[in-house]
C-alpha cells in the first residue's frame, strides 16, 4: 500500500526545486545587475566591433574615419609577405591540431587503464604543462632546442659531410612547442567526457562479442566526438592566435601571421593591419561557429542533450 | 562476471597491457621531451654563465639569483599588477557570472556562447584595438579634452596594461564561476531563508563557501598569465611598464643572455607557487573558522 506513495513523495520535492526562482531584489539591485551585465558585455565586443569598422576605413591614417571602403583588404591579401604569413600560419595551425588532437584523444583512451600511481604522475604533468606560464614554456623549449641541435648537427655533418642535413627552428619547432600545450587541453577535454560517460553501452557491446576496435569505432568515438571536435578547434585556433611561444622558437622562414601583426602593431596603428586584423576575426569566430553548428546537428542525431554538446560548453566546463 | 568473460579478459591482459602502453606513448614521449628536460634545462643553466657569443658555459654561479634579488622590480610589478588585476576581474565577473546563472533563464546557453566569442579570437588583436580605443584620437584625447590636460595618456602608463590585462583575462575568471553559480543547489538558499537567516548570513554562510572553489579556480586561471604576460605590456605599455615578461624576452631573444634569463624564470615560477600557496592557506583558514561558527 506504501510503496506507490515513496517515490511519489520525492518528486514532488523535485518539482519544487525545479520551480524555485530566486526571490527577486529590489527594483534598483535588479536593474543594477541587468546594467553590469550589459557594460561587461560591450566592454568585451567594444575592441572586435572597431578593429572590424576600421578595417573599412578608407583614410591612411587609420585612427580618423573619413568613409567606406574595401580596399586595405585587397591591398593586405596583395601583400607577399602576408600570404606567406597565412600559409604559414595554416601549416602550423592544421599539424598541431592534428597531432594534439590525436595525442590527446589516445592519451586520454589509455589513461582510463593505467594504476592509480602512473595516472597521478601524468596528471600532474598535464597540469604544469598547463599551468607554468606560457613564456616559461617559451622559453625553456627554446633553451631545449638549441642544446639539442648543439649535440645532433655536429654529428649529423660528421656523418654527411659539409652538405650534410642540418636540424634547426622552423615549422617543425613551432609545432613541437604548441603540440605539448594543446595535447593537455584535448586530454582534459576528452577525460571529462569519457568519465561522464555511460558505461554500459561499451560492456553490452561486449558481451555481444564486438572486438575492442568495434566497440571504440561504434561506441566509444561518437559519444566523445563533441570533445576531441572542441579540443581540435581550440588547438587550431591557439595555433593560428599564438605569439607568445611562436616567437621563441621560430626561425627563418617560418614567420607565422600573429609575428607579422606584432610586427606591425609596434610600429602603430596602420589600415593594413587592421584590415589583417578583421580577417583574423571572421576566421576565428566561423571556425567556433562552424564546430557548435556540427556539435549541435551530431547532438540532434544521436539525441544527446544540447548544452553538453556545444563547444562553448564545454569550455566554459573544462577550465 | 561470468567465468568466460573473466577467462577471456586474462588471456587479453598481456596484448592489452601493450596496446595502453602504445595510447600514452606520445604524449608521454613529449611530456619528458618538451616539458620536463626543458624545464631541467632551464634550472640547470640558471646556474651556469653566459657565453661570449651568446647561450651558455657550464658553472656552479649563484650571480644570476643575486641579480634578481638585486633588481626585483619587475617582479614587484608584476605581482602589483597581476594582484590588482585579478581583484579587478573577481569584481566584475562575480555580479555576471551571478546574473547569468540566476536570471539566464533560456537565454543561458546564448549569454554563455557570447562570453566564448570574444575569448576565442586573437588576444593579440584584441589587444592592437584598444591601441585604438585608448589613444590620442580615442579615449585619452576624450578625456584630455575633458580635463583640460591635453597630453592626457592612459597608452604607455600602467594603467592601459591594467585595462589590456582585465579585458583579455576576464573571461576565464568569469567560466568557473559561472559552473559553479549554476550547479548551486538553490534548496541550500531556500532553507537557510526558511530557518529565518538574513539575506547576508545566507550570502556568508551558504553562497559564498559554495562559491568559494570557483573563485579559487578563477583567480588561479587568471593570476598565472597575468605574472608572465607579455604582449599587452609590450604593446599597450610601450615596453614603459617593465614586467617580468619583458625581461624574460629581454634576455633571451635580446641581450641572449640564457643563465640570467633562466633564474627569472625559476624566480617566476617561485613567487607564483608561493602567492598561490599563501592565497589558498588564507582562504582555507577562513574556511575553517566559518565551519567553527557555524557549528
Amino acid at each position: 500500500m506504501t510503496a506507490p506513495a515513496i517515490p511519489a513523495v520525492p518528486s514532488v520535492g523535485v518539482e519544487a526545486d525545479r520551480s524555485w526562482r530566486p526571490r527577486r531584489l529590489g527594483g534598483f539591485v535588479e536593474s543594477a545587475f541587468k546594467a553590469h551585465a550589459i557594460l561587461v558585455y560591450a566592454f568585451l565586443y567594444l575592441p572586435i566591433v572597431v578593429v572590424i569598422v576600421f578595417a573599412f576605413n578608407a583614410n591612411r591614417l587609420a585612427t580618423i574615419w573619413t568613409g567606406f571602403s574595401t580596399e586595405w583588404f585587397g591591398v593586405a591579401l596583395g601583400n607577399g609577405v602576408i600570404q606567406k604569413a597565412i600559409q604559414n600560419s595554416l601549416i602550423v595551425a592544421f599539424a598541431n591540431a592534428i597531432l594534439a588532437t590525436t595525442f590527446g584523444t589516445m592519451a586520454a583512451l589509455g589513461l582510463q587503464r593505467v594504476p592509480r600511481q602512473l595516472r597521478m604522475g601524468f596528471d600532474v604533468l598535464t597540469y604544469v604543462s598547463i599551468i607554468v606560464p606560457e613564456i616559461v614554456i617559451a622559453l625553456a623549449t627554446l633553451v631545449f632546442f638549441a642544446t639539442a641541435f648543439d649535440f645532433v648537427n655536429p654529428v649529423l655533418a660528421g656523418a654527411g659531410g659539409a652538405g650534410a642535413f642540418k636540424l634547426g627552428f622552423g615549422h617543425a619547432t613551432i609545432v613541437a612547442a604548441h603540440v605539448l600545450f594543446n595535447t593537455s587541453l584535448v586530454l582534459l577535454l576528452v577525460r571529462a567526457r569519457l568519465s561522464g560517460m555511460d558505461r554500459t553501452q561499451v560492456e553490452a557491446s561486449f558481451d555481444l562479442f564486438a572486438t575492442p576496435w568495434r566497440t571504440f569505432t561504434q561506441i566509444t568515438f561518437p559519444q566523445l566526438l563533441p570533445a576531441i571536435v572542441a579540443g581540435f578547434l581550440l588547438a587550431f585556433t591557439f595555433s593560428f592566435d599564438d605569439y607568445v611561444i611562436t616567437s621563441f622558437v621560430s626561425g627563418p622562414g617560418s614567420s607565422t601571421l600573429p609575428l607579422y601583426v606584432f610586427g606591425q602593431v609596434k610600429r602603430g596603428v596602420s589600415p593594413e593591419t587592421n584590415a589583417v586584423a578583421a580577417m583574423i576575426f571572421a576566421f576565428t569566430i566561423g571556425t567556433l561557429l562552424i564546430g557548435q553548428l556540427l556539435l549541435a546537428r551530431h547532438a540532434r542525431r544521436t539525441g544527446s542533450r544540447g548544452s553538453d554538446a556545444s563547444v562553448a560548453g564545454m569550455i566554459t566546463e573544462a577550465r | 562476471m561470468t567465468v568466460a568473460a573473466a577467462t577471456s579478459r586474462r588471456e587479453g591482459s598481456g596484448r592489452s597491457a601493450l596496446a595502453t602502453g602504445l595510447l600514452i606513448l606520445p604524449a608521454t614521449v613529449w611530456y619528458v621531451l618538451l616539458l620536463v628536460a626543458p624545464l631541467v634545462i632551464v634550472i640547470v643553466f640558471s646556474f651556469g654563465e653566459k657565453a661570449r657569443n651568446g647561450g651558455y658555459v657550464p658553472a656552479f654561479s649563484l650571480d644570476n639569483y643575486g641579480q634578481v634579488l638585486l633588481r626585483p622590480d619587475p617582479f614587484i610589478d608584476s605581482l602589483r599588477l597581476a594582484t590588482i588585476g585579478t581583484i579587478l576581474t573577481l569584481l566584475i565577473a562575480l555580479p555576471l557570472a551571478y546574473f547569468i546563472a540566476t536570471r539566464g533563464g533560456r537565454h543561458k546557453g546564448m549569454l554563455v556562447l557570447l562570453l566564448v566569442i570574444p575569448f576565442w579570437t586573437s588576444f593579440l588583436i584584441r589587444a592592437y584595438s584598444w591601441l585604438i580605443i585608448l589613444g590620442p584620437r580615442g579615449a585619452a584625447g576624450f578625456i584630455g579634452d575633458a580635463i583640460g590636460e591635453p597630453a592626457f595618456r592612459i597608452l604607455g602608463t600602467d594603467v592601459g596594461v591594467m585595462i589590456g590585462m582585465t579585458y583579455g583575462y576576464l573571461p576565464l575568471m568569469i567560466f568557473p564561476l559561472y559552473v559553479t553559480l549554476e550547479r548551486m543547489d538553490r534548496a541550500l538558499v531556500e532553507a537557510s531563508k526558511d530557518l529565518g537567516a538574513g539575506r547576508w548570513a545566507t550570502f556568508r554562510q551558504i553562497t559564498l563557501p559554495i562559491i568559494l572553489p570557483g573563485v579559487i579556480t578563477g583567480s588561479i586561471l587568471v593570476f598565472i598569465p597575468m605574472m608572465g604576460e607579455y604582449v599587452i605590456p609590450a604593446i599597450l605599455g610601450y615596453g614603459r611598464t617593465f614586467l617580468i615578461g619583458n625581461a624574460l624576452v629581454l634576455d633571451f631573444l635580446e641581450a641572449r643572455h640564457w643563465p640570467a634569463g633562466s633564474a627569472k624564470a625559476v624566480g617566476l615560477i617561485a613567487v607564483m607557487m608561493i602567492s598561490i600557496t599563501l592565497y589558498l592557506w588564507f582562504l582555507n583558514r577562513g574556511r575553517k573558522t566559518r565551519e567553527v561558527s557555524v557549528l
